[in-house]
């Protein structure tokens, strides 16, 4: 009677170890009309989220001093008071993942023993890097190894002041740039990414396998048992909305500002409110449409738009650059980054307190903050892969895109300061040094025109699957809820960067948005125990 | 008059929205036009099926209790999609398509402001393809 036929999904799935449970998805939703648009919500999460951060964004507003202070304290005060805390978890993810692979839970297939990929590798790989770290590569790609390598090879290098990971190499170029890429290549590599996965996994395995709604909750079921469903797993997805929401709106207020000084450097156009507002506007316009259209037609599409762009630049650097020392570059970083990940992950007995706190505990909270927004959409996209080649296509390849991607940049900066002594380079602000690389390379014009747009999509893809996230976690795991839903939260993103970024308190809502790593790192600790549990009831 | 009828079913209103396939149940008595039952599911666990195995089964329970209970021939047509709510347009002008189908019957609500930035279900799958469309209010 019934085919299974469709433009996706192939159906299914066969033997997986469901959850019994009375919960129904949905259960507790709310179906209300406002005005001509119909909603169907989570009852308390949409609204406790949606007040909350309204109520935060005009406490800090309105005493912007205090709240900046307080919250920039709490971060510097948890990475710098709990850096062994963060770096032994983040070591404990990369282990659980890399055990996983190995074992013979990596033959468990996220959807049930039968179920079939809903994406393409390309589609998928696009959606990892275009959600979760694209915009990051984007800026830090040169600045990163750039600020490593100064600090390193400073002859302060090593002191109490000294930023230098690892104690540095005071007046060794060589080194120091080892070391610089080493530490880069650390931030961007296994680590954020196993937090990534680990949040992935569980979500997807509790969710495709297990039967239960795709929201954060649903993790801790194998903990909390039916509390869950109370407001235990209440207080686990508005935490996750939360962060979701203002990391992704402090990042578009920061990520306008960037982009701002990039028109700027390269069109002239003047740094202004009005010009960060038009393009907060821009971004979050494309974003709408983007989420109007769905996963299929609007993120993916746009995700692929910018991973062909992306690799466009990636090559055109590769070519006009240093291009033999890049491609042995790449391996000899890998091999350096081997030799200094012990010394670099090792949480204890280090003398290195600027680095370990402000870089590696700080990046650390910063991707443990942003991992219910990315660990729910690749959990979305990623049904129908085994545990194995999901952690190896999660963990290992993009660690390795990264590693490759930072050899190009980084590498190719460093060389041009190093060898040409391009000292532009350096002294660049923040935001500049990418166009500032470009700069010393031929066809500057075009290449920084594609960098600013590549900057700008990943903006938009950020925002648009932050916008899917929390519009399913807030419609209690409903991933079907009315589309005004999800047109909401993008336009709420956009209207808090706006006032965050006219009425100042960008970098306190981040601070804050950071300082969530650190409960989540727990939550993150948690949901390992949560996987090992889950798996281990699956057929193999 | 009309070889071919496509009706969606939401299932998760299944027992609230009779009319369409009852409207559609006699159109095709009439015209001895078989209907094709078209159901469009996420992946994601939903309060309708936990999976698309379970949605499969649903559907095509809800497809022999209909042929059973209308007496004429019947299909069910599942797509699995990554967002219903924006891809359910693209699933009913497939179906239509392969199908063949010339009538589709749909359940519709009163026209509403919001219409004008999200179209009807119904006038999209009118625009897009060559079947007539029968909204049933209700």
């Amino acid at each position: 009677m019934s085919d299974t036929s469709g433009p996706g999904i192939p159906a299914p799935e066969g033997p997986s170890n469901r959850i019994d449970t009375g919960y129904e998805v949905g259960q507790d939703n709310i179906s209300m009309s406002v005005g001509p648009f119909g909603l169907d919500i989570h009852n308390p999460v949409f609204a406790i989220s949606g007040l909350t951060i309204i109520a935060f964004v005009f406490v800090t507003l309105a005493f912007q001093e205090s709240t900046g202070a307080a919250f920039g304290d709490l971060r510097d005060w948890l990475t710098g008071t709990f850096d062994w805390f963060f770096l032994t978890a983040a070591n404990i993810f990369v282990l659980l993942c890399l055990f996983l692979i190995i074992s013979p839970y990596g033959r468990v297939r996220i959807g049930g023993r039968e179920a079939t990929p809903d994406y393409s590798y390309t589609g998928w790989f696009a959606m990892l890097f275009a959600a979760g770290m694209g915009i990051g590569l984007m800026f830090y790609g040169v600045s990163e190894p750039i600020s490593h390598f100064s600090s390193s090879v400073a002859e302060n290098a090593g002191t109490a002041e000294s930023w230098a990971p690892l104690g540095g190499a005071a007046g060794d170029a060589a080194e120091a740039r080892d070391l610089g890429m080493a530490a880069t290549i650390f931030h961007w590599g296994l680590h954020p990414w196993a937090i990534y996965a680990v949040v992935a996994l569980a979500l997807a395995l509790f969710s495709y396998n297990k039967g239960l709604p795709l929201t954060m909750r649903s993790v801790f079921y194998p903990i909390f048992g039916e509390r869950v469903w109370g407001w235990t797993g209440h207080v686990i997805d508005i935490l996750a909305v939360f962060a979701t929401l203002f990391g992704l709106a402090t990042s578009l207020g920061f990520g306008a500002e960037q982009a701002n000084a990039g028109l700027n450097h390269i069109f002239g156009i003047p740094v202004s409110d009005v010009s960060k507002v038009v393009l907060i506007v821009a971004i979050t316009g494309v974003a709408l449409m983007s989420v109007v259209a769905g996963l299929d037609a609007g993120v993916k599409r746009l995700s692929e738009i910018n991973m062909v762009l992306a690799a466009l630049l990636l090559a055109f650097v590769l070519v006009v650059g240093p291009t033999m020392a890049i491609f042995t570059g790449f391996f000899h970083n890998l091999y350096e980054y081997a030799r200094y990940l012990p010394e670099l992950s090792n949480p204890f007995g280090r003398t290195d307190d600027n680095f370990r706190h402000g870089w590696t505990a700080f990046y650390w909270a910063w991707w443990i903050s942003w991992s219910p927004f990315v660990g729910m959409f690749i959990a979305r996209v990623s049904r129908g892969r085994t545990v194995r080649e999901f952690l190896t296509c999660v963990l290992i390849i993009p660690s390795l895109v990264s590693v490759f991607w930072m050899t190009v940049f980084g590498g190719t900066a460093i060389d041009q300061l190093v060898n040409d002594g391009y000292q532009v380079v350096a002294d660049a602000p923040l935001e500049l040094k990418l166009f500032a690389m470009l700069e010393a390379l031929p066809l500057q014009q075009i290449t920084s025109f594609i960098a600013i747009v590549l900057v700008i999509v990943f903006f938009v893809t950020s925002s648009d699957s932050g916008s899917l996230v929390i519009d399913t976690i807030t419609a209690g795991g409903k991933v079907d809820a009315p589309v005004p839903q999800r047109v909401f939260w993008a336009s709420f993103e956009g209207l808090v960067a706006i006032a965050l970024l006219l009425g100042g308190g960008l970098g306190a809502l981040q601070a804050m948005a950071v300082s969530t790593g650190f409960p989540f790192t727990i939550v993150l600790l948690l949901a390992c125990f949560a996987i090992l549990k889950g798996l281990h009831s699956e057929p193999r | 008059m009309f070889s071919n009828i496509m009706v969606p079913v939401d299932r998760a209103h299944a027992d609230k929205l009779s009319l369409a396939p009852d409207t559609a149940a006699k159109l095709a008595k009439l015209y001895r036009a078989p209907v094709t039952y078209v159901g469009v599911k996420a992946a994601t666990p939903g309060p309708v099926a936990r999976n698309p195995a379970e949605y499969d089964r649903k559907l095509a329970a809800f497809v022999a209790a209909r042929s059973e209970a209308d007496g004429i021939e019947v299909h069910g047509k599942p797509f699995v999609s990554h967002a219903p709510a924006a891809d359910l347009d693209d699933a009913l002008i497939r179906t239509v398509n392969e199908t063949g189908s010339d009538l589709g019957v749909m359940a519709t609500h009163d026209p509403k402001i919001a219409d004008v930035l999200w179209p009807s279900n119904g006038g999209k799958v009118a625009s897009h393809t060559n079947a007539s469309v029968f909204l049933i209010r209700g």
